[in-house]
């Protein structure tokens, strides 16, 4: 069982490395997807800036939105902010349910065109699971454990740092993983208003009808979606373990 | 010494603890008992301001603890509770390393005080400060608890329910424990208890709280003997009222000279203990060890049991 895991994520690495560095080796499986002579691999820019440039634009959202998601959950778990729950949560259900497209269609009028606009859609639409998960880690943390922690002479600041959010942590990151894939998916949609990434070569496949090209910047896409959720998977697990919830 | 003085808590409509007036000595042990609901562990809970007295003044040591930032005031007061609340993801070493680490002790003042608790509770230091709290069977982990709750030497030990997880076993030998630590140490301990047994165990006086008000606050054989009419009567008048009597009595306290058939029974045993061995024995006189000829007779244990 253990095998078979291993082998798939080695396949979806050395699926993923051949597409950016040796696309040459699929022209056999893309050529028959294209018409009338089209090019077969993507060659309106390389695939490996494009994609660096796709990582740093999910990394740079989830950064943002992450602190901020962080920063509410932790504010509204607090005897403090209680009482701005339901509006945070009325905040961060509408960046969820604002579809991305809507927030550039938005955003662009007022930003102009580019990586901002797109950062402000997929900060809004990753702040929901980080943020719940944050409420929900930060609330599963023993009454006891917090009981002693207060009983020792821990203040609100040092109970917080010391105790509530390493023992949060597995939660919170599994929130922050949900978040990282799905904008990893939404950041295509950048490249309607100009923002570099991997959707710019979907889009050159949409407005060419080269499905070649759709079939590579989509697939390249997953395989990147696949490999960080599993890695993030791995983090989370050693962060249970440090929590001390998991035996062994 | 602690002297709680007229101290009042309101949650709202509810009076939790009615004016209660008690002094603590100092190295003694004072066990709150009463049913869920009494104001015990509220009560206890003042005591390191974690719920602060509506009125009336409580003294650790002749000091107002009012007049304490309440995190420096819980730092100098040991605290220990039910299900332990060891921090899971800190080592042993690191959970008992707590209050001097708040406290500021440096490193190897630290590690030694972490190496010293960890022999005083029967743990051996390179087996257990590095493991986990899951990695520690139930009774490790209160000795762990109750070693926290010391590491910064306090005078003071509050304890709310701290063998209420353990099984009857390791709880009777958590007892004994706690007695040896407290004699050596001299420290003063508050425990809270729903077990009247505990209470008489363990207490040099005991209070009974109900509905929020004390009921009487006295030593276990006076409490047994005499106890106030009302709650505390109910509480300790069932059928094996002389049974508790006898087991805070001593088998030197009633032996008497003379000699006596089988295996002796030690001095230091308690009489409920050699009541038991007569009745098993189907005797009515045990020799009692030591030097010099003596044994217990069951007319003298009858004449510890009863009302005196």
């Amino acid at each position: 069982m253990r095998q078979a895991a291993l082998i798939a994520r080695l396949a979806a690495l050395t699926t993923l490395l051949a597409l950016l560095f040796v696309p040459e080796l699929f022209r056999g499986i893309l050529e028959p997807l294209t018409e009338n002579g089209a090019p077969a691999i993507y060659n309106q820019g390389s695939l490996l800036q494009l994609t660096l440039a796709h990582l740093a634009l999910v990394a740079a959202a989830t950064a943002i939105g992450g602190l901020a998601a962080l920063a509410m959950g932790i504010f509204v778990t607090r005897p403090a902010g209680a009482e701005f729950l339901p509006l945070s949560r009325s905040i961060v259900n509408i960046g969820q349910t604002f579809p991305p497209v809507a927030v550039l269609a938005l955003a662009v009028p007022a930003v102009g065109f580019g990586v901002t606009p797109t950062l402000i859609a997929l900060v809004l639409y990753g702040l929901l699971p980080i943020f719940e998960n944050t409420i929900t880690g930060l609330r599963e943390v023993p009454e006891t454990t917090i009981e002693a922690a207060r009983g020792m002479g821990m203040g609100g600041w040092r109970r917080l740092a010391l105790v509530e959010l390493p023992l949060a942590l597995p939660v919170i990151l599994a929130g922050l993983r949900l978040s990282v894939v799905v904008n990893l998916g939404t950041a295509t949609i950048g490249s309607t208003v100009a923002a570099k990434g991997l959707g710019e070569v979907i889009i050159a496949g949409l407005q060419t009808s080269n499905t070649a090209f759709i079939l590579q910047g989509g697939v390249i896409v997953a395989l990147l979606a696949v490999l960080i959720y599993d890695g993030l998977g791995a983090i989370e697990r050693i962060a249970a373990r440090r929590a001390g919830r998991s035996a062994g | 010494m602690i002297d709680v003085e007229g101290v009042t808590r309101r949650f709202g409509a509810v009076t939790a603890v009615d004016d209660v007036s008690l002094t603590v000595e100092r190295g003694t042990i004072a066990v709150l008992v009463g049913t869920s609901g009494s104001g015990k562990s509220t009560l206890l809970r003042m005591i390191n301001r974690l719920i602060e007295p509506s009125t009336g003044t409580i003294r650790v040591d002749g000091r107002d603890t009012a007049t304490l930032p309440g995190e420096a005031l819980r730092r100098g007061i040991g605290y220990a509770i039910q299900g332990h609340g060891l921090f899971p993801h800190w080592t042993v070493a690191r959970n008992i390393a707590t209050v001097p680490m708040l406290q500021g002790w440096d490193k190897p003042r630290i590690d030694r005080r972490v190496e010293d608790l960890l022999v005083l509770f029967d743990l051996d230091p390179a087996i257990f400060a590095a493991k986990f709290p899951h990695q520690l069977s139930g009774g490790q982990q209160q000795r762990v608890g109750v070693a926290r709750a010391l590491a910064a030497e306090p005078a003071v030990l509050l304890m709310d329910e701290p063998f209420g997880a353990l099984d009857p076993i390791i709880r009777a030998k958590a007892q004994e424990d706690l007695i040896a630590i407290q004699r050596r140490l001299g420290i003063t301990i508050v425990l809270v208890t729903h077990d009247m047994e505990e209470a008489i165990q363990l207490g040099d006086r005991i209070a009974v709280m109900d509905g929020g008000r004390l009921q009487q606050y006295a030593t276990p054989a006076e409490i047994l003997a005499h106890p106030a009419p009302g709650f505390v009567e109910r509480l300790v008048g069932g059928s094996d009222r002389p049974f508790r009597l006898l087991s805070l009595a001593r088998v030197e306290d009633a032996a008497e000279t003379g000699t006596a058939q089988g295996d002796a029974i030690a001095p230091t045993a308690s009489l409920r203990d050699a009541l038991a061995a007569l009745l098993w024995r189907g005797t009515d006189s045990l020799p009692v060890a030591g030097t010099a000829p003596r044994h217990i007779t069951l007319k003298a244990i009858l004449g510890q049991a009863g009302r005196r």
